[in-house]
C-alpha cells in the first residue's frame, strides 16, 4: 500500500474496515463525525452492517448486542457522547466480550467545545462506568499511529475479551498527513465458543453481566482482575525519545506528546539534556518505565491537554523520588512547542517547587485563555 | 388376554422452555407469557434460530427459563441490543421480553426507534402497571389513582402525569408491522394472546417490520391481592384503560393463516 494524504478520522474508519469490522453503530458528534460518514457508505458497499443510532446510549448497546454474537464491532464518539456510553461500556466489561471504541476527545466539561483536548483521560482510563474493570486505552500521536492502533485494538479486544478504546483527540481526527493503510483482511469466519448467535445443534448459550449471588460476582471480579494483570504484563506500549542521558524527562501522550517532542528537540539543540516518554497504552500505564526514570532523572515534566489527569499516575509511579512538574492547556487549547520549550528551560534552571503540588504551582504561573 | 393401554401426551414442557423453576411469585402471569412464547417458538420450529434479549426487571432472569440463546440487556436497552444482534445476524429470530418500566419509562427512546426503523424484531411487552422487581413502585403504566409504594395516596395525574398506552403509540409508526394488545386473565384470552405472539413471529419471519404484543398482566404481590383478585382487578381496571385489540396490522399479514 502506498502512502496517501489521509485525514485522521477517515483513516481510522478505513483501518477498522480493513481490520475486518463487521458492524458499526454510532451517532454524529464533532469532531469524529467523519468516521460515521465514511462508514455509512463503506460498510454497506461491502455488505456489512452500518447503523446511525438514535443516541450514544443506543449505539453502545447495539455494539453490546452485536459483540455478543462474536462479530467484530465498534462505535466511535467524542467526549460528551462517550460519557453517555459509560453504562454500556460497564455492561460490556462485565459480560467479558470484546468491543472497540474510538473516542476523539474534545474540550469540556459539559458541552464544552469541539477543539482538541485530552480531558477524557480520567473518564476512560480510571473510570466512567461502574464497577471494577479496566479497558485497554491506546493513544495515537499521528494519523499513521491512529491507523495502526485501530487495527491493533480489535486484536487486543478479542485476545482478552475486553473493551479497547482508541483515545485520539480532535487534532488527530481532523488533521491530514501522509499515512499508509493496511491491506484488507478477510472477515473472520470462525465464531468463539461463547458467541450467542442462534446456531443450531448445540446447547443454548447466554451472555450477561448479572451475577446475583455476590460470591459469583466476586469470582467474576477476580477473573477480570486476572485478565487485567495479564494485560499489564504483556501489553504496555510506549515510545522513548532521547532518554539515554536525559536529566529532564518530559511525559506526554497523543498530541501533547507529539508537540512536546518538538520542544524536546529544540531544547536538545540548546544543549539541555531532556528526553520524552510518550505512553501509547494509557491503560495499562507504563508504570515500570516511569518508576525507572524516576531513579535516574532529576525532574519529570508532565505535559497534557487537560488539568493534569495523567499527572496523578506519573506522581504515583515516580513515588516521590523525583520532583514532578506539570504544564497543561485546557478546554480545547493546544500548546505551542514554544510554551513547552519555555517550561523545559525553566525546569533546567532548577525545579521551582521541588516537593510542592505541581498542579498548584503550574496554576500560579499560568495565564488561562491566551494564544 | 391383556388389553393394550394407549396413552396420549396432552401436556408437556415445550422444548423452548428450560427445565428450571422460575423465580416468579405465585399467581404472576410471567410464567404464562413465557410458556406461550416457548410454545410458539416450538410450533414454528424457531427454537434453534432464536436469540432472546432479557430486560431489567422481574424477567431479568428470563435467560434461565428459556431453552434458547439469550443475552441480558441494560435497563431499557433491550431493543438497541436486539438491533445490534439482528443487524449482524439478519436471519435469526431476535426477540426482546420487557416489562413496562423497562420499555415505557427508561427505554422509551429505544423502543420508539426500533419501531421507527421497522426493525425486524419481536417485542413481548408485559404491562402490569407497576415496578415488580424493586417492590411495587409507580410505573409509566400505573393507572390514575392506583396506589403503589411510590404513589402511596394513589397516582396523582396532576403531579405525575398520565399512563402511556404503548400499543397505541407504537401503532402510529410506519415501521411497525404488527402491534396488538392482549390480556392473560383467562384461558380464552390466553389463547388469543398465543395467536398474537404467533402472528408477531410471522411478521418477523416475513420481514414486515417491528412487531409487539403487549400483554396485560398481573402482579398479585405488589398489587396486594390474591392471584384471583388480581385477575379480577385486571379485568375491571386495566382493560378499560388499556383496550384490547389490533392497533397495527400490516396489510400483507391480514388474512394470514396461522
Amino acid at each position: 500500500m502506498a502512502r496517501e494524504l489521509l485525514e485522521g478520522n477517515l483513516a481510522m474508519a478505513e483501518a477498522a474496515v480493513r481490520a475486518g469490522l463487521e458492524a458499526y453503530f454510532g451517532y454524529p458528534i464533532t469532531p469524529q463525525t467523519e468516521i460515521l460518514e465514511w462508514l455509512s457508505h463503506r460498510m454497506p458497499e461491502l455488505g456489512r452492517a452500518f447503523l446511525q443510532a438514535e443516541s450514544e446510549v443506543a449505539a453502545v448497546n447495539m455494539v453490546y448486542g452485536a459483540a455478543c454474537t462474536g462479530a467484530r464491532v465498534m462505535s466511535s464518539s467524542s467526549s460528551p457522547g462517550v460519557s453517555l456510553m459509560m453504562e454500556g461500556l460497564s455492561y460490556i466489561a462485565g459480560t467479558e466480550i470484546p468491543a472497540v471504541l474510538i473516542d476523539v476527545v474534545r474540550g469540556g466539561p459539559g458541552l464544552g467545545n469541539i477543539a482538541p483536548s485530552q480531558g477524557d483521560y480520567n473518564q476512560i482510563v480510571h473510570g466512567g462506568g461502574h464497577g471494577d474493570y479496566h479497558p485497554i486505552v491506546l493513544a495515537p500521536a499521528s494519523v499513521q499511529e491512529a491507523i495502526d492502533l485501530v487495527v491493533m485494538a480489535f486484536d487486543l479486544a478479542e485476545k482478552y475479551r475486553t473493551i479497547t478504546i482508541v483515545m485520539a483527540d480532535g487534532s488527530i481526527g481532523q488533521m491530514m498527513e501522509p499515512a499508509e493503510l493496511p491491506p484488507m483482511r478477510p472477515i473472520k469466519t470462525d465464531r468463539p465458543d461463547w458467541a450467542v448467535d442462534g446456531s443450531p445443534d448445540r446447547d443454548r448459550r447466554f451472555l450477561s453481566s448479572i451475577y446475583i449471588n455476590p460470591e459469583e460476582e466476586e469470582v467474576c471480579n477476580y477473573r477480570l482482575m486476572e485478565t487485567w494483570n495479564r494485560i499489564q504484563e504483556n501489553e504496555i506500549r510506549f515510545r522513548e525519545y532521547y532518554l539515554d542521558d536525559a536529566e529532564i524527562v518530559v511525559v506526554g501522550f497523543g498530541t501533547a506528546g507529539r508537540i512536546a517532542l518538538s520542544a524536546v528537540r529544540s531544547a536538545r539543540a540548546e544543549g539541555i539534556p531532556v528526553g520524552l516518554l510518550r505512553p501509547i497504552t494509557l491503560s495499562p500505564f507504563p508504570a515500570a518505565q516511569v518508576s525507572e526514570l524516576a531513579k535516574t532523572a532529576q525532574t519529570i515534566l508532565v505535559v497534557e491537554m487537560n488539568a493534569g489527569q495523567m499527572l496523578a499516575d506519573v506522581q504515583l509511579h515516580s513515588s516521590g523520588r523525583v520532583p514532578v512538574e506539570f504544564y497543561g492547556r485546557m478546554g480545547g487549547m493546544v500548546p505551542f512547542p514554544d510554551e513547552i520549550l519555555a517550561e523545559i528551560q525553566r525546569v533546567a534552571r532548577g525545579p521551582v517547587v521541588p516537593n510542592g503540588d505541581p498542579r498548584r504551582a503550574w496554576m500560579k504561573r499560568f495565564k488561562p485563555g491566551r494564544n | 388376554m391383556a388389553t393394550a393401554l394407549t396413552s396420549q401426551v396432552v401436556y408437556e414442557r415445550p422444548e423452548s422452555l428450560a427445565d428450571t423453576p422460575t423465580t416468579y411469585c405465585p399467581g404472576c402471569t410471567h410464567g404464562v407469557a413465557h410458556r406461550l412464547v416457548a410454545e410458539v417458538l416450538d410450533e414454528m420450529n424457531l427454537r434453534e434460530s432464536a436469540i432472546g434479549v432479557a430486560p431489567v426487571g422481574c424477567s431479568v432472569f428470563a435467560y434461565n427459563f428459556f431453552n434458547v440463546d439469550f443475552v441480558q440487556a441494560a435497563h431499557g436497552r433491550a431493543p438497541a441490543m436486539a438491533t445490534g444482534i439482528k443487524r449482524v445476524l439478519p436471519d435469526r429470530t431476535v426477540f426482546t421480553y420487557q416489562g413496562d418500566g423497562d420499555l415505557a419509562s427508561i427505554g422509551m427512546s429505544e423502543i420508539m426507534h426500533v419501531g421507527m426503523r421497522g426493525e425486524n424484531i419481536t417485542v413481548i411487552f408485559i404491562n402490569n402497571a407497576i415496578y415488580g422487581m424493586t417492590g411495587g413502585q409507580m410505573a409509566p403504566t400505573t393507572l390514575p389513582g392506583q396506589k403503589t409504594s411510590s404513589s402511596p395516596n394513589g397516582r396523582d395525574v396532576e403531579q405525575t402525569g398520565y399512563p402511556a398506552r404503548m400499543a397505541e403509540v407504537l401503532s402510529t409508526l410506519d415501521g411497525s408491522g404488527y402491534v396488538v394488545r392482549r390480556s392473560l386473565h383467562d384461558p380464552k384470552n390466553i389463547r388469543l394472546a398465543k395467536k398474537a405472539i404467533r402472528m408477531a413471529f410471522k411478521t418477523l419471519q416475513r420481514g414486515r417490520g417491528f412487531s409487539m404484543v403487549e400483554l396485560l398482566s398481573t402482579c398479585p404481590t405488589n398489587w396486594g391481592f390474591t392471584p384471583t383478585q388480581a385477575l379480577e382487578w385486571l379485568v375491571e381496571h386495566m382493560i378499560p384503560a388499556y383496550p384490547l385489540g389490533d392497533y397495527k396490522v400490516n396489510p400483507a399479514l391480514a388474512g394470514l393463516k396461522l
